[in-house]
């Protein structure tokens, strides 16, 4: 039972980074020069409606309080309402919440897809041909910007091969996953070139080990060893590396669901910045951060349970 | 024996041949190498950009609009007849100084925060590391766009929004080199001398520790150009009509079903850089004998 203490323990060292994560959401939009209740209803705004939203978030009472107000609302759920949508953001969010997690479980997918045979070749040939080959292009994709390889991919794929529609997002489960396929393959090139590194020198590494050597001497097929031994050693550090990405698929996503027209939460983040829909902001942002946090948090507490050497 | 010097050989890991070991030697530097000259040669095409580029960048000549590629225009012309070429060429300007200024700000951050924390420990240490816990908790662009809402789109804005929030891995190297230097024994002998903490801080710990900051510069130059490029292209960075490469794609993705070359040459223009950079880190962590 000593093992699984962390699982208590961890979520409570969350707490502070919670609070800062909504003490930063709060600043966001108090930051904003000019009256907040006049910059969340907008320019067409009435004396009365003024008066409501003074009186809904606090506005006449200190700071400090009006933080505890904003704490209660996001406790009851409250993110405020879209000028432009004329809804309650937390609806808006969960609307469109489906395309973006559908983008990003598709680009790990594909990632890993790509990265493990790579890795895998990478590592077994190393100081070879393939070896080089394999780190240059790694070394090339992590220089590729996704806005602009999903641009070329859309080209290419969609309007010279016309394989796949150039942009937006289908009503049924499988023409959404054939609208998905280049937006989660421009994520994933740039993503398995991250993977395919750091999983081929943790191959490396394991390789070099000991019980390597020794379960070679015992006659036992390189093979058999790789796959057997090699591989889920080397295979725990990425499930951190990809929870750590996860970040990063969700910035990729604002820009990439951009690109491709997809009705995500990415997409909803950049329209309500050019609109001035902050509450809609503050809600993508907080949203964003905290999935970020629950998806690293997952991630710890698997890695705890595959590996049991590992102690948080 | 034969059997497991074979093996050995196939795994490539004991045995290294002499000829394999010059080429892995040679392929390091010359990483380092085509990574300089990339680089260099994109900072010699920004400074000489008024006497290299066949065009005013801002010139239109609607006479000649979305011309495909020719001797006249190398990389065709855009909507506006703009020459892409002369575009490509003084975006290099705007896009280096986002380079330079993107990183030159989160280095001194987080250089001296993280110093400052690692050093004098307690307090100090624990509200930093809240900090890089909290601003590490917001993706990255995400939290850089919620800045850059607030103060409005453009340059400047990115900047700012890039000094704080990129500060954090700065910060967390540097920290982590001080807290290792500071319990190294010529620390401790310049304390037993009565070395004050700003001369150990200012002449022992900041040499040591700014090298593994300038080598992790080079892989986050990479990241700061993608992501200023993003930005721009999104229309939240460098403003039209000004040449950014990220820009750029912007204003040609209208056009992609006719015309790709007003997307494909500053796209390419960004990766040939990001992998100069790429280069130079790849090759500065391998002669300081990191990951292979």
């Amino acid at each position: 039972m000593h093992r699984y203490r962390f699982l208590l323990l961890r979520p409570l060292q969350l707490i502070p980074v919670l609070f800062g994560i909504s003490a930063i959401s709060f600043v966001l939009v108090r930051a904003i020069p000019g009256d907040p209740a006049r910059v969340l209803l907008g320019t067409r705004s009435t004396p009365e409606a003024l008066a409501r939203i003074h009186a809904e978030y606090g506005l006449d009472q200190p700071l400090p309080m009006q933080y505890l107000l904003f704490l209660k609302h996001l406790f009851d759920g409250e993110l405020g309402r879209s000028i432009i949508y004329k809804t309650d953001t937390l609806t808006l969010l969960l609307e469109r919440l489906e395309p973006t997690a559908m983008f990003i479980l598709g680009s790990v997918l594909l990632s890993v897809l790509l990265a493990l045979p790579l890795a895998t070749w990478a590592a077994r040939s190393r100081g070879g041909v393939a070896d080089h080959v394999i780190r240059l292009l790694t070394t090339a994709g992590l220089g590729l910007p996704p806005f602009w390889l999903g641009i070329m991919l859309i080209i290419l794929l969609s309007i010279t091969w016309r394989l796949f529609p150039v942009s937006g997002y289908g009503d049924s489960l499988g023409e959404k996953l054939y609208h998905l396929f280049i937006p989660c393959l421009t994520a994933a090139l740039s993503l398995s070139a991250v993977l395919t590194r750091s999983l081929r020198s943790a191959l490396i590494r394991e390789m070099r080990a000991d019980y390597f050597v020794a379960a070679l001497a015992r006659g036992q097929s390189e093979r058999y060893i790789f796959w057997r031994h090699v591989m889920p050693n080397a295979i725990v550090p990425i499930i951190n590396l990809l929870a750590v990405n996860v970040s990063w698929l969700i910035g990729g996503s604002v820009v990439i669901e951009s690109v491709f027209g997809i009705p995500g939460l990415g997409q909803l983040l950049i329209k309500a910045i050019f609109s001035r829909d902050y509450m809609v902001v503050q809600g993508v942002v907080l949203f964003f951060a905290l999935s970020t946090v629950l998806v690293n948090l997952l991630a710890d507490i698997l890695t705890v349970f595959i590996d049991p050497r590992i102690k948080l | 024996m034969t059997a497991l010097t074979s093996t050995q050989i196939s795994m490539g890991q004991r045995v290294t041949a002499p000829l394999r070991r010059l080429s892995r030697d040679l392929s390091q530097r010359t990483t380092l190498k085509i990574g300089l000259a990339i680089v260099l040669g994109w900072v010699l095409v920004a400074l000489l950009a008024p006497w290299i580029s066949p065009y005013d960048p801002v010139y239109q000549d609607l006479t000649t609009r979305l011309a495909p590629m020719s001797w006249a225009h190398p990389m065709g012309t855009d909507n506006f007849g703009r020459d892409i070429l002369s575009r490509v060429i003084y975006s290099a300007r705007v896009d280096l100084q986002i380079c330079l200024l993107g990183v030159i700000f989160p280095f001194i951050i987080g250089t001296v925060l993280g110093t400052f924390s690692g050093y004098i420990g307690g307090w100090c240490d624990a509200i930093v590391m809240r900090l890089i816990d909290i601003v590490l908790a917001f993706p990255f662009l995400v939290l850089m766009l919620a800045i850059i809402t607030i103060l409005g789109p453009g340059l400047s804005s990115f900047f700012i929004a890039m000094a704080l929030v990129g500060w954090v891995s700065y910060a967390r190297l540097v920290r982590a080199r001080v807290l290792v230097l500071k319990q190294s024994d010529f620390v401790l002998a310049a304390r037993s001398l009565g070395y004050s903490h700003s001369r150990i801080i200012c002449k022992h710990l900041l040499p040591n520790v700014l090298t593994d900051a300038v080598v992790f510069s080079m892989s986050d130059v990479v990241l700061v150009l993608l992501n200023g490029a993003a930005i721009s292209y999104l229309g939240l960075g460098v403003q039209p009509p000004v040449a950014e490469w990220g820009v750029m794609v912007t204003e040609g993705q209208g056009f992609i079903t006719t015309a790709w070359w007003l997307t494909a040459f500053p796209g390419l223009a960004i990766v040939l850089l990001a992998v100069g950079f790429s280069f130079i880190a790849d090759g500065l962590s391998e002669n300081r004998g990191g990951t292979q």
